[in-house]
Order: structure tokens, then sequence, then C-alpha cells
């Protein structure tokens, strides 16, 4: 049998959604960044919506998600993009609005813009990547370091009377009145990436139902930050990460 | 005869916005110019013209709304006061940087720091030489009443989207709170969602059609040489600013052998200064500068041979002047007058202050 016989569409198990573009990956191996990039992708192709989505990068490692994607892509500053997918879904309500942030980004110089967008029940999708270090700039520590977690700015351990206590931002958004579905999930197994995948399209669907911001939390692996290995980062994630950052649902409404 | 309406500089601005389709707001309240954002509330333009009006929770959050809106091809804007306007800085490199069309106005107060709630100008520098970080520019315009408050947020949107650029108007506490009859101009609909399209499609995010690749709105570019070109390119897109988009005003300019170079409601007073000096046969003529980005050079350029003396007069320590300098490069002595801090100098004061320089 050659190898024209066995590239058949009827022997065909799985394929790279067409929404991917043909990027040179900059994501370090082992990174989750790629697998939830995937599996946006994915989304967005199975519900038809490449041409009604907009994203809005951060800064951090994931800022060139929009060498990946190909819709439409805003950069925002670090820390703002709530604000400006405020005004995108506002200005175009008929449109997707998503922002992808790290946990830098998001919970550390972002804190108001994603406290204050959530409370306003922006229709909006959010997918936040808690991977507790700071990754483009070198494994610096993140509000969501665990403590006595080593970083570049934590070399002896976070140490709490040092630099405060790790930050459970998603508990805090999952009180806001604005948000309708707020969930921790993770992408280190296949499970997992399925019930993220499930939590991703649920998300998008209520940004077209008036229900307010959805916000999901992917507790992720940066084992280049973490100076350990893909499988060792894994493990050390579940072991550590998963006791702190509980995984499921916090609200569905 | 077009209608004529009594009304706040603030309120010009909020009616100006509603009537020439803008299509969105983001502010958050400081004083002197909280009557943008009140002004607008109480119209509901969201229930006419559809045009969005948010209250943020911040100027940093404002300035990246206007950035999101921007980033979709919309006329957007937001209004603040100097302490206000600090905080956007970041978000107007950002969209020099993209080279999106948008609308900031500064209705100054005094500083430095938290500073006075009084009107000033002390935001020349920030306003026309950056304000945030790397090599840009802001078109900026001075509004000398609050017919011009009106008329320039028109003005502002049409330079913005020409050029792909913010556009600033540096009004302050004076004009931001003072009442003047305002003729109204003929109401421009917002752009449809095929105008836009048709408009911005090339660069901004409306949704990728299947006909071409996203639109990525961004400006990193970790290439040097990438950085530098694009750097090129904005330097070229100021130039033709400078070359096509000075504007000014001369008040008894023509016989004059002394000049006041004056901006915003600082012109106005000055006029008066001129009649003081005609009565006792002093030639005394104003130039006003309407844009202060791009400066008018070339109009104080053809101004400064006639000159014997020339002098800026501003609500600052000295800012102005010294472009002024610059432009007059040593032709004839250039002299300063400035209050600050909300202080506001009477025709009388300036004219005293003008005759012992030239004495001097």
């Amino acid at each position: 049998m050659d190898i024209n016989e066995i590239i058949k569409p009827e022997n065909k198990v799985y394929g790279k959604s067409p929404v991917l573009k043909d990027a040179v990956m900059h994501y370090c191996p082992g990174c989750s960044h790629g697998t939830v990039h995937k599996i946006i992708a994915e989304v967005i192709e199975e519900m038809g919506i490449q041409d009604k989505t907009i994203g809005i990068s951060p800064v951090g490692c994931s800022v060139f998600a929009y060498n990946y994607l190909n819709i439409d892509w805003q950069q925002a500053a670090h820390g703002r993009a709530p604000a400006l997918a405020t005004a995108t879904k506002r200005l175009m309500p008929d449109k997707y609005v998503f922002t992808y942030q790290g946990d830098g980004d998001l919970a550390s110089i972002g804190t108001a813009e994603i406290m204050h967008a959530c409370n306003r029940g922006e229709n909006i999708v959010v997918i936040f990547i808690n991977n507790a270090i700071y990754g483009m700039t070198g494994g610096q520590m993140a509000p969501t370091t665990l403590l006595g977690q080593v970083t570049a700015t934590t070399p002896y351990g976070r140490d709490a009377k040092l630099n405060g206590y790790p930050l459970k931002i998603t508990e805090l958004i999952a009180q806001l009145e604005g948000t309708c579905y707020v969930t921790r999930q993770s992408v280190q197994s296949t499970a997992a990436v399925r019930r993220t995948k499930r939590a991703i399209r649920k998300a998008f669907e209520n940004s077209m139902m008036d229900k307010g911001t959805s916000f999901i939390e992917v507790v992720s692996t940066c084992n280049s930050g973490w100076k350990t290995s893909p499988v060792a980062a894994n493990t050390w994630m579940e072991e550590n990460m998963f006791p702190f950052y509980p995984l499921g649902d916090m609200k569905d409404r | 005869m077009a209608e004529k309406i009594l009304m706040k500089g603030n309120e010009a601005i909020a009616y100006a916005a509603i009537n020439c389709g803008c299509d969105g707001y983001f502010g958050y309240p400081i004083t002197p110019q909280s009557e943008v954002m009140e002004t607008l509330m109480q119209e509901k333009p969201w229930e006419t013209t559809g045009m969005v009006v948010l209250q943020a929770e911040s100027e940093t959050s404002s300035i990246n709304m206007v950035y999101g809106g921007a980033c979709c091809g919309k006329k957007v804007m937001t209004s603040s006061s100097s302490p206000g306007i600090s905080l956007m800085c970041e978000g107007l490199s950002y969209l020099a940087g993209c080279e999106l069309p948008c609308l900031v106005v500064n209705v100054m107060r005094g500083g430095p720091g938290l500073g006075t709630i009084q009107p000033s100008q002390s935001d020349y520098f920030q306003a026309t030489k950056g304000g945030g970080h790397g090599d840009y520019r802001t078109i900026v315009l001075a509004p000398a009443s609050v017919q011009d408050m009106y008329d320039f947020v028109d003005l502002s949107f049409e330079l913005a989207f020409k050029y792909r650029n913010p556009v600033m108007i540096l009004g302050d506490g004076i004009v931001g709170q003072m009442m003047e009859k305002v003729e109204l101009r003929p109401a421009k609909p917002r752009r449809t969602d095929e105008e836009v399209r048709a408009l911005c499609d090339s660069w901004a995010t409306l949704g990728k059609p299947a006909s071409r690749e996203g639109n990525i709105v961004t400006s990193l570019a970790l290439d040097a040489e990438i950085m530098e070109r694009f750097n090129i390119h904005l330097q070229n897109k100021y130039a033709t600013i400078e070359a096509n988009e000075a504007r000014y005003e001369t008040y008894k300019t023509e016989d004059a052998e002394y000049l006041i170079v004056a901006f915003g409601c600082m012109s106005r007073i000055c006029e008066n200064v001129v009649e003081l000096a005609r009565e006792d046969g002093i030639k005394l003529g104003v130039l006003r500068p309407i844009t202060l980005y791009p400066y008018p050079e070339k109009a104080l350029d053809a101004l400064v041979p006639q000159m014997k003396s020339i002098m800026s007069v501003e609500l600052n320590s000295g800012q102005m002047v010294e472009d002024v300098r610059r432009i007059a490069a040593g032709r004839v002595p250039v002299h300063f007058y400035g209050r600050q801090g909300g202080a506001i100098p009477s025709p009388e004061e300036i004219y005293e202050a003008f005759v012992k320089k030239i004495k001097k």
C-alpha cells in the first residue's frame, strides 16, 4: 500500500483547522498556549464564525496569538484588552469578541480593566491563561505565582511577607453580577482539552445571548519559565496548582 | 439663517459629536470638562443616532476603549483634562503607532500633579511634542471660542481619518466653561456598516471576509529593520501633515511692527492688547496658531522680518515661545509673558508687560 492509498478522505481522523495559519511556532515545546489556540480555532470553525470573530491579544508571549488564527485582531496595551473588547462589542454587537490574556496581563497590570468589564457584564469572552509566571520577560513572579515558587524575581521562593499572596482572581470575577459563566479548566490531557473546548464554545454562544461576560481560566504550564521538562511541568501543575486553583465551573447561569 | 444656541464650550463638544456622526464616546469625569459626558448622557444619542456613550472606570480605560473602537474604523472620541490626559498618553502612543483615527479633547487645567481646576495652557509641550513614548505626533487644534469647540469636532474627525492619526482639541478651562452663541451645522449621519467597510476594510477589524486575510492592528515589530521602515513611513506622513494642514489667523498684522503670538483663549485677549497699543500709536498685531501641530511655521516665518520684536503670551511658564524662538531664529528679539496656575491676565496687564519688554 503506498501513501496515496492511505491519504483518503475516508481515512482522515484529524486535520488542522483552516482557521489556523501556517505560522512558524514561536511557543516553546510543552507550552499550553498552542493547545488553547488550536481549540479556539476549532470552535470558530465549528461555529462558522470566522468572519464575525474579533480577537484582542495581550502583552506577553501570546501577543503573537494574531499570527496563528486567521481572523481580525487588535493588539492591546498591557492589561487593557478588556477595554478594547468593551468598545468593539458595543460598537459591533453582531461580532464575537474575545480577549486572550495571561496572568500578568489580566491579574496584575490589567486588574481594573478586567474587573470593570466583567462587572459591566460586557458580552465578551475572556480566555485567561494562568501559568503562574511571566513567560515572555524571562520567568518573573506573576500575581498567581504560588507561595514558595521560585521565579527570577522570587529566587528564594515566593514569600507572603515580601510578595503578598497568589491572587485567585477568577474567584473574584465569579462574584461579579455582570458575569454569566466563570470556569477554571486545563489542557494537560485529552479529557481536559475536550472540557476546555466545550467551555470555550459555550462562552462564544453566551456572547450572543446578552447574558454578560463569560470567563474561562485555563490553568497552564510554562515549562521554560518553570525550568523543567514538559512532562514534569504537567505533573507539577497537577500536584501544586490544582490544589490551590481547583478546576470546575464557579458560575453558570 | 442657521440656528444659534447659547451653550458652554464643553456642551458644544457633546452636541457637535452627536451632530457630526460620532460613533462612540468613552470618558471619565474630571473638572473642568465633566459637562461633555453629562450632556451626552442627557441627550441619549444611542436612541437617535445610535452613538455609544460609556463612562469608563478610568482615563486609562477610556483611551483604550477609544483604541478598540478606532480599530473598528469607527469615529470614536474621549475628553478629559490635564491629569487625565497624562494617563491617556500610553494609549495615544499606541493609537499613533497603529495609525488609528480618533479624537481626544483636553480641557486644560493647571499643573503639575493634581494642580488646580483653574484654566491653563501648560500642556502645550505634552500635546505637541509627544506625551507618550516613541517618535509620534498628534495633530493639535487650539479653539479660542465655543464655536471653535463645536466646529473642531467635525474637523478633527476629518483630519483623523484623512491621515489615520489621533487628533487632539487642546482647549482650556476658559473655553470649556464659558458660554457663547454657537451656530449649529447641518447634521451628518453616522457612517453605515457598508461605508465603514468601504473606507476601512484594508486595515480595520470589521470581521474577516473570505476575500482577505485577517487584519492585525498592532504597533509591534520586533525586527529592527521593519520597525525603522515603519518609523520612516510615519515621519513621511507627518511631513505631509506639516505641508498641508497648518492653520492660523492673523489680526492687524499687515502694517504691524510688533507681533504677539498667542493661541486659544489668549489670542482673543491679545486682540484687545492690539487696540490698547494702537491707541498709543504702536503698530501691534497678533498671530494665532489654530493648529499647534503642525505649527504654522511659514506664516510666522514670513512675518518675522517686518517685526521689531515678538512676544509670546501663554497661560504657562513659556512653552510655545520655544517654537517661536526656533522659527524667529535670532532675527528679532522674542519675549515671553505668561501667568500660571489659573491666573488670567487682563489686556492692560499684558500691554504693560509688552511695553516694558520693548522699552528695555
